[in-house]
């Protein structure tokens, strides 16, 4: 099937090598970057953990999003998703190589990853994090290879790829889980040690994979002649609204518990987000903006009329998708370092190369993502002859 | 190849009890409720900081900084705190407390300098993070240690420890100006490591004193083992009044800070009386 994405139009090709462009400049940079150390990037004693590992956590939430459309599909055999299903495991294939990718760019001695496989350590939540997206990424490319092939011969898909696919789905909320636990069960950053961590980890990915996913499906819909139905396109529709309405509600769970009890350990966090703390307000103009695209988005998509039009349904998912991103891959983890250990507040910011291997890591997927989709568009013979 | 091939089929017997056991050992060490903490097997080093002995800008700071990162190749980048590496060094006083917001303090403590450094915890949350196990708890005597080549570069330690002990190299530590003549008994890094202060396991093998607390000549620092009643440290400890960084964690601290007034160094009288007679001073 894979000779399917090695053919198609001019606009096919030069997309792809624009996606080519852009990753080899990335592979330039991390080359410099294998060289010199992380030094260029604008992490610091103070600041571990930045760009990359934001990146991360984000696209686990998409990968792991697949199974919103999967769930109905599967096991309340809602025919509705039988077009979508497709998209949406094939969208959780180049996420998860995305994350992994990400965690790969972050580690200081790349060419020692195999260590966690030499010297597994049960202990730690990486460990963990490995297996859960390692099998997350085994399992969807079995289950889309199986379903599409089966589809091309007119088959239904084999039986005992069922009971693989009701794994998947418990599995999708694990990968999630597991990463909110690498920071939720660390004493000595009071930022991310909420019990509500992981639950809002899966709301917000539930809200913002699936408006991808429809982003996606639109985009499709214009190239091709598929067609996702009226009834997916709502039902997928509602489900991004309300894991956006119960993700924003967790948020003020948060804001709740740090701003009353008053605690200035877990105050201090928040108000470096939003205000800033001694000058240093480099997130805060973000933050800001991710809340009202919140609120936007909210109103535009609880309000049945504006949810109902395309137009304005699409806009809904681009403000859910830019908070979310914001919140997640910008704030939630630089937010957890300042203040330092010490009380001190530390400056963080991307660097230019930082920004230019997250780019490229992103291209990956978008080519994967490119080359999955032609391949689930060609094998229904859906591709508009241009 | 042989160990590590049955070392791997141990562990995946063993990895689907993994997370509950390691509950488990966390219950039992926190399940005494006493206020000693339990005895271990071997010994618990530990490490006592006579604030008392330090004036307040010590020029013997500097010579005990200097005598660790000396010891330890550790790289020095001048005025570059980003990319920094240190495994002791000081901050204010209110600083390296600042979670206990002092206010209004004694004149002697004010903006003091304290030595800083790993805690060696008796429950440290950077080794159980560590994904590979390059980072343990010694359990011989309780030092925290890193292998640094089997460390991946990942910094998951780094963000654990909740007392900023743990540096990374973000450049090729050989390339720093000061380490243009190196101390050649001791390995210098990679670029991509964490490293840290290891309480001179090196020194420890040959029966020696760390280097910070061998710098000292009028017992400012004070290291041995808690768990010999006889022990300097244990004496110490029983008589002086001593804090330690972010108790409430959980992570048993082994760096003790003794913050009583350093006028009873002059006195013999034991801690209780001194502080009944100097109850009201501020």
């Amino acid at each position: 099937m894979l000779e399917k994405a090695l053919s198609g139009s001019r606009a096919y090709w030069s997309w792809i090598f624009a996606l080519l462009l852009i990753i080899s400049g990335g592979v330039a940079c991390w080359f410099w970057q294998f060289n010199e150390g992380l030094t260029i990037t604008g992490l610091s004693r103070d600041v571990v953990w930045g760009f990359y590992i934001a990146q991360f956590t984000f696209l686990v939430g998409v990968a792991a999003s697949a199974v919103m459309v999967v769930l109905p599909y599967y096991l309340h055999d809602y025919k509705a998703f039988g077009k979508m299903t497709i998209l949406g495991e094939f969208l959780a294939i180049p996420a998860v190589i995305m994350c992994m990718a990400f965690i790969f760019v972050d580690m200081g001695m790349p060419n020692r990853i195999l260590n966690m496989i030499f010297h597994p350590s049960p202990r730690s939540m990486m460990f963990w994090d490995g297996i859960a997206l390692g099998g997350y990424l085994v399992l969807n490319i079995i289950i889309s290879h199986w379903t599409l092939s089966s589809e091309r011969r007119e088959e239904p898909p084999p039986k005992w790829l069922k009971p693989i696919i009701l794994l998947s789905i418990p599995w999708a909320v694990s990968i999630h889980t597991v990463t909110a636990f690498l920071y939720s069960g660390l004493a000595g950053r009071p930022f991310w040690m909420t019990a509500v961590l992981a639950p809002r980890f899966l709301a917000s990915a539930f809200a913002a994979g699936p408006a991808i996913l429809l982003l996606l499906a639109f985009f499709v819909r214009r190239i091709s002649t598929f067609d996702p139905g009226k009834q997916a396109i709502d039902t997928l529709a509602k489900i991004v609204t309300y894991a956006m309405t119960v993700n924003v509600f967790f948020v003020l769970m948060e804001l709740f518990t740090a701003l009353y009890s008053d605690i200035p350990e877990h105050v201090l966090h928040f108000q470096f987000l939003f205000m800033g703390l001694e000058g240093e307000n480099t997130l805060a103009p973000w933050m800001w903006v991710s809340s009202i695209l919140a609120i936007v988005a909210l109103i535009v998509l609880i309000n049945p009329k504006t949810r109902g039009n395309y137009g304005w349904l699409k806009f809904g998912c681009v403000a859910v998708v830019v908070s979310l991103w914001i919140d997640k891959g910008l704030g939630m983890v630089i937010a957890g370092f300042v203040p330092n250990p010490l009380g001190k507040v530390v400056h963080y910011w991307p660097t230019a190369p930082e920004l230019m291997i997250s780019l490229a890591i992103y291209a990956i997927g978008a080519l994967i993502l490119t080359g999955l989709y032609k391949i689930a568009l060609e094998v229904r013979g859906q591709l508009k002859a241009n | 190849m042989k160990s590590s091939r049955r070392r791997f089929l141990k562990f995946a017997g063993l990895s689907a009890v993994g997370v509950a056991g390691s509950t488990a050992v966390a219950t039992r060490t926190r399940a005494s409720e006493e206020h000693e903490p339990p005895v271990t097997e071997g010994k618990r080093l530990a490490l006592v900081i006579d604030l008392r002995k330090f004036s307040k800008d010590d020029a013997l700071l500097a010579k005990i900084t200097a005598a660790c990162h000396d010891a330890h190749n550790v790289p020095d980048f001048v005025d570059d705190p980003k990319n920094e590496v240190k495994w002791i060094w000081t901050e204010d006083f209110e600083t390296a407390f600042h979670e206990q917001e002092f206010h209004y303090i004694r004149e002697d403590l004010k903006g003091k300098a304290t030595l800083l450094l790993c805690n060696h915890c008796d429950n440290p949350p950077c080794t159980r993070v560590c994904p590979t196990q390059a980072t343990w708890k010694r359990a011989s005597d309780g030092v925290v240690m890193m292998d640094w080549h089997r460390c991946i570069g990942c910094r998951y330690c780094v963000v654990a420890c909740p007392y900023g002990s743990r540096s990374f190299n973000w450049k090729d530590p050989r390339k720093a100006p000061n380490l243009a003549t190196i101390n050649n008994t001791y390995p210098t890094r990679m670029r991509g490591v964490v490293e840290k202060c290891t309480f001179c396991d090196e020194r420890l093998a040959r029966g020696q004193q760390p280097a910070c607390v061998e710098a000292c000549d009028n017992g400012e620092l004070v290291f041995g083992d808690l768990n010999d009643p006889g022990s300097e440290v244990r004496q110490l400890l029983s008589e002086r009044l001593s804090i330690r960084r972010k108790p409430g964690l959980g992570t048993q601290p082994e760096v003790y800070y003794i913050v009583e007034d350093p006028r009873t160094l002059q006195e013999t009288a034991p801690a209780a009386e001194v502080f009944e007679g100097e109850g009201g001073h501020a």
